[in-house]
This record gives C-alpha cells, sequence and structure tokens, in this order.
C-alpha cells in the first residue's frame, strides 16, 4: 500500500522539524526505519540520485521520494512538508534576530555561535576530506576548490571548470580500482 | 519591487550550484550578499547562518533568513523561491530519466567526482566564516575548539553551537 500523498506531507513534515543538523541521517530512519516504504537500497539510490543532480540535495530526494510514490503531487506534497515547518520557525526567528539582535547579551551569544558554527564547518570539512582518501587528482579538485573560492571566484565558473575534472578524476580512479575508489 | 527581484535573482543563480548543501554555497552567498549587493556586513553575515544552522532542517534555508534580514517576508519568500524552485523543476524533470539509470555503473563514480570539489567548497566556507567571525582572541578559541570536536568526535554538532553561545557570555 503506498502512502497518500497526506501521509508524504506529513511524514516529511516530521522530517523537517526534527532534522537537527542535517536532514539526510533523518529521512532515512523515517522513510527506511519508522515507515519502511523505502529499503536501505532504495533509500541510498534516491538519495545519490539527489546528489548528482545540481541544487539542494535535500530537496532533490524529496522530490525523488514524491515522484515515486505520487507524481508530481507527490513530489509537491514531500517538498512542501520539508520546508513548511523550519520555514515558519526561521521566521520567527529572523524577525526576533531584527528586533533584539544589536542587545549586547543578544550580540555576544550570537557571535560565539557564529565562531562555534565557523568551526563546525571546518570541521566538517576536514572530517570529509579524511574519510575521502583521494586519489592524487581527486585532492588536487578539492585543493583547486577552496583556492577558488577564497578568491572569491564567481561560483559558477567555479562549478562549470571544476565539475569535468571531478568526473574524470573519479573515473580513472574507479578504473584504476576496479570499480572501487 | 527592484530589490525583491535582485534577491530573487542573486538566491537563483545559487540554486543549481548547491552540490552537497548550502555549505558549499556560503562563499558565493557571501560574495553576493556582502561583497557585491552590501546588504549586510560580516558579523550579520556569519550570524543569520550560524542561526539557520542551529534551527532543524535543511541548512540551504539560511538564504531564508537572510532573505528576511534584507527585506523582511517578501524577502524571505523571494530568497527561498530563488534558492529552490530552479533545482526542484529541474529535480522533477529528471526523475523520468534518473529512474532509468538507477544503479547504472555512471552513478557511482559521478557522485564521486564531485564530492571533492563540494569539500573544498565547504572548506572555503569555513575559512570565510571564520575570518568573519574572529572578531576577537575569545572567538578564535571558539572556532578551534569547535573545530576539532566536529573533526574528531561523533557527537551533535549542536553541543559545539550551545557550548559557542555560552562561552559567547564572557565577551559581556
Amino acid at each position: 500500500m503506498p502512502p497518500s500523498n497526506r501521509e508524504l506531507f506529513l511524514t516529511y513534515l516530521q522530517i523537517g522539524l526534527t532534522s537537527f543538523g542535517g536532514v539526510n541521517a533523518w529521512a532515512r530512519h523515517m522513510l527506511v526505519e519508522k515507515r519502511g516504504w523505502l529499503t536501505e537500497q532504495e533509500y541510498a539510490e534516491t538519495l545519490g540520485i539527489g546528489q548528482v543532480l545540481p541544487g539542494p540535495n535535500a530537496l532533490n530526494t524529496a522530490i525523488g521520494v514524491g515522484v515515486r510514490f505520487g507524481g508530481a503531487m507527490g513530489a509537491l506534497a514531500c517538498a512542501l512538508g520539508l520546508f513548511a515547518g523550519p520555514m515558519a520557525l526561521l521566521a520567527g526567528i529572523a524577525a526576533l534576530y531584527d528586533a533584539y539582535g544589536q542587545l549586547p547579551l543578544v550580540r555576544a551569544t550570537l557571535t560565539g555561535i557564529a565562531a562555534a558554527a565557523a568551526g563546525m564547518v571546518l570541521g566538517t570539512a576536514i572530517k570529509m576530506g579524511v574519510k575521502l582518501k583521494p586519489t592524487l587528482p581527486l585532492l588536487a579538485v578539492g585543493v583547486a576548490a577552496l583556492a577558488l573560492a577564497l578568491l572569491r571566484a564567481p561560483l559558477p565558473f567555479v562549478v562549470l571548470g571544476l565539475a569535468p575534472f571531478g568526473l574524470a578524476a573519479a573515473w580513472w580512479a574507479f578504473r584504476q580500482g576496479g570499480g572501487r575508489p | 519591487m527592484t530589490l525583491l527581484l535582485q534577491i530573487l535573482l542573486a538566491f537563483g543563480t545559487l540554486s543549481l550550484l548547491a552540490i552537497g548543501g548550502a555549505n558549499a554555497v556560503l562563499p558565493e552567498m557571501h560574495r553576493l550578499v556582502v561583497e557585491v549587493h552590501g546588504w549586510m556586513d560580516d558579523a550579520t553575515f556569519s550570524q543569520l547562518f550560524a542561526l539557520a544552522q542551529a534551527a532543524p532542517g535543511p541548512n540551504i534555508l539560511a538564504a531564508s533568513v537572510m532573505g528576511w534580514h534584507i527585506a523582511g517576508p517578501a524577502g524571505m519568500a523571494m530568497a527561498t523561491i530563488g534558492m529552490l524552485l530552479p533545482a526542484a523543476i529541474l529535480a522533477y524533470g529528471m526523475q523520468g530519466l534518473t529512474h532509468r539509470l538507477r544503479g547504472n555503473t555512471w552513478l557511482k563514480p559521478a557522485q564521486f567526482g564531485l564530492v571533492p570539489l563540494a569539500v573544498g567548497l565547504i572548506a572555503g566556507s569555513g575559512v570565510i566564516m571564520a575570518q568573519a567571525a574572529g572578531t576577537n582572541l575569545l572567538s578564535f578559541v571558539i572556532i578551534g575548539v569547535s573545530t576539532v570536536f566536529v573533526w574528531r568526535t561523533k557527537y551533535s554538532p549542536l553541543w559545539v553551537l550551545a557550548g559557542g553561545g555560552a562561552l559567547g557570555l564572557l565577551l559581556l
């Protein structure tokens, strides 16, 4: 019995509101373990396609899941569900920021949170880079992306310029490794 | 009207470039929002991004919070639509194709080849964020501790955000 669009919407609403620190792990938990709508393999494939397509991958994956069960309306149900809850919450947060963001107490706290968020992004990059164990050509692509980002090169040129090299390097690594990087 | 249109266009150009989530488009978001348009300063940019990180939901919603700060609810709507709609249309249009190609052999290398690009961009985001947030000795300490914590442990990053906020009170 495939889920109805209403169930899709409500499930993604729940995913959106509970997914602290990244959607994918929560979506997998919900769709595979709690609802049992997708097998582990099906979720991994849908996520993989969502990551290859351009655009936010949480959105792409939600659309993939929605289309699978409910076509265009299913995709709409999942996408709206995913964003409705956090959007409402963030509207409240943004309004509070505009009203109270300049108070010394709030400013001090936010300065600390912003510093922690910077470290969080740096730590994530290091963690991902180490886990990747890149071959030399793949490493070169990563370093080039970092350098261009720091030089404030416009992102369209960075992505279009480096993606072919990344794909070629990955294809090469797979050939060398017989299907495993 | 022109401001809203500018917001729509600025975030619209980011939409199809967000490989690997919000962190990878952060340098470009910073370039457009702070440097090109001058809609906010460095400190505000890093604080709004941090708030979006601390809240649940896709990190890409940092765009929405910035839209609100620039032009209120209408700005939020424009930034969100710009950020999501192009990608959503493309993802929907590609479903038929990707459904047939699912499990195909090209998928793994394609995924794998974009990862180093995304990691490089995320590292760039981290450096730009650190430049924006590192205003005094204490903030550099928070950045360092948080980097090591997220890198070396499996605890939720929310702990470092909470810890950073608490330590920030020492600035008072």
